[in-house]
């Protein structure tokens, strides 16, 4: 190929205005491959247009500039980016929903938690106040049985054995008399428990003539429990006796309910 | 071979390799969208689109269908043209096509106070009128060899080596510019 000719024809400068043939174009980019010659020219071409469009365009130029362009292509990415961001702020919505809900599942645990507890401080206290009361009690009791022991041990009690009679053959009680007090503790521990409507009257007796004298009621007699009463006794007694009789008691004794009799030894 | 280099960066989407080709492009983009729409603002407004057209389909461009300035240069023609013959564009500005790069340089009272006029006479010495014309609507209005013949009444035969002698003065005059 004669390439000053080719050169000449002016082909490679209509190729750098682009006023060729696809296929002319395909042409000139192969010959401009196979010869540097041709490509130089070409290249030559091109930079008389570039200085020619550079002297020709405006001067005091507001060019916006490129970080304007990277703006405007990554304002499309920014779109897409945008319609992420509604989902995002979906997301937001949906985490803060959940964290109020969270939020309130966690009161609800935390009152409930202080019921509990409060409830179980109720019970703690309760059962403060029972075994403080049964402290109680059983430091009476111990008194009482300090007393009691203290008492029916002393060196100026009088024992007396009371025994069944023909309404309970089976009956049996003991009175602790303790003449420089004046007191007698009795043990109704062998007598059954009484009757609804009855009670159990103590009598201390003088036998000739029998006179009797009521010492006063076994209140609340409960059988293996309450079975020890501390009675006053201020008489000369010759013997005691425990006669069942109708509640509050009888002014006089009611000898065919007569449960137990002891005879005081003469001493 | 760096400028080839750099297109295939480009076409792999490399925003650097963009910015460099933009900043080698961008004024001879402005100016030859500027000799279509005559009106520096809108030139400026067109040459932004057009680089952004060039990013999106960058993919499009292919080596052996001609030289990446070409390429570029025809969006950018097209873009302008596209623009002049909008309804609005149109309203302002009626009578374009007579004008041609070089008819604004005596023009004291137009907006072309901002172009380099010192310069282009020195390009452009010289050079005959036809010259201008040829060179006006070959490489800035992308007229085809025929729509030239046509327009400047020449034989349709000629078109080509009369470009052929026009481009050869002004690389001579580029060449005594820089000696």
């Amino acid at each position: 190929m004669d390439v000053e000719k080719y050169i000449a024809s002016g082909i490679l400068e209509l190729y750098v205005a682009g006023a060729l043939t696809e296929e002319q174009n395909r042409e000139v980019h192969q010959n401009a491959l196979d010869y540097p010659v041709i490509k130089e020219e070409i290249i030559a071409i091109e930079a008389a247009i570039l200085e020619l469009s550079q002297v020709i365009s405006p001067k005091i130029s507001k060019k916006k500039g490129f970080d304007d362009l990277k703006v405007r292509i990554a304002y499309k990415q920014d779109s897409k980016v945008r319609s992420f961001n509604v989902k995002r702020t979906n997301w937001g919505a949906y985490t803060g929903w959940a964290a109020a809900i969270l939020c309130a599942v966690g009161l609800m645990w935390f009152y409930n938690e202080r019921t509990q507890l409060e409830s179980n401080m109720k019970m703690v206290e309760m059962e403060n106040k029972i075994l403080q009361e049964q402290i109680f009690e059983a430091r009476g009791s111990l008194a009482k049985s300090d007393e009691l022991l203290k008492t029916i041990t002393d060196r100026n009690i009088t024992l007396v054995a009371l025994n069944g009679q023909e309404v309970a053959p089976d009956s049996y009680a003991k009175a602790y008399w303790n003449k420089e007090s004046k007191k007698v503790v009795i043990d109704a521990q062998g007598l059954p428990e009484p009757p609804d409507g009855f009670v159990y009257q103590v009598w201390s007796l003088k036998l000739d003539p029998l006179t009797p004298t009521s010492m006063g009621l076994l209140q609340d007699f409960v059988k293996d429990g309450n079975t020890i009463f501390s009675l006053d006794n201020p008489n000369d007694s010759q013997a005691f006796g425990i006669t069942l009789e109708p509640v509050g008691g009888s002014a006089t004794p009611t000898l065919e309910q007569l449960y137990t009799l002891g005879v005081v030894a003469s001493s | 071979m760096e400028l080839d280099a750099l297109i295939v960066r480009f076409q792999k989407k490399d925003i650097i390799a963009f910015e460099r080709l933009y900043d080698m492009y961008w004024d001879n983009i402005c100016g030859v969208i500027n000799t279509i729409v005559q009106d520096t603002n809108l030139a400026e407004e067109i040459a932004q689109d057009v680089f952004v057209k060039i990013w999106k389909n960058s993919a499009s461009y292919n080596a052996s269908k001609g030289r990446f300035f070409t390429w570029i240069l025809n969006i950018a023609r097209n873009a302008a043209i596209d623009e002049v013959r909008s309804k609005s564009f149109k309203k302002q500005k009626m009578n374009l096509s007579a004008d041609y790069f070089v008819g604004t340089i005596d023009d004291s009272d137009s907006d072309q106070i901002d172009i380099d006029t010192i310069g282009l006479r020195k390009l452009v010495k010289n050079l005959k009128e036809k010259c201008i014309q040829i060179i006006d609507l070959l490489y800035f209005k992308g007229y085809s060899q025929k729509e030239v013949a046509e327009q400047l009444a020449i034989p349709l035969g000629t078109v080509k080596t009369r470009n052929r002698s026009c481009i050869s003065q002004l690389r001579e005059n580029i060449t005594l510019e820089w000696m």
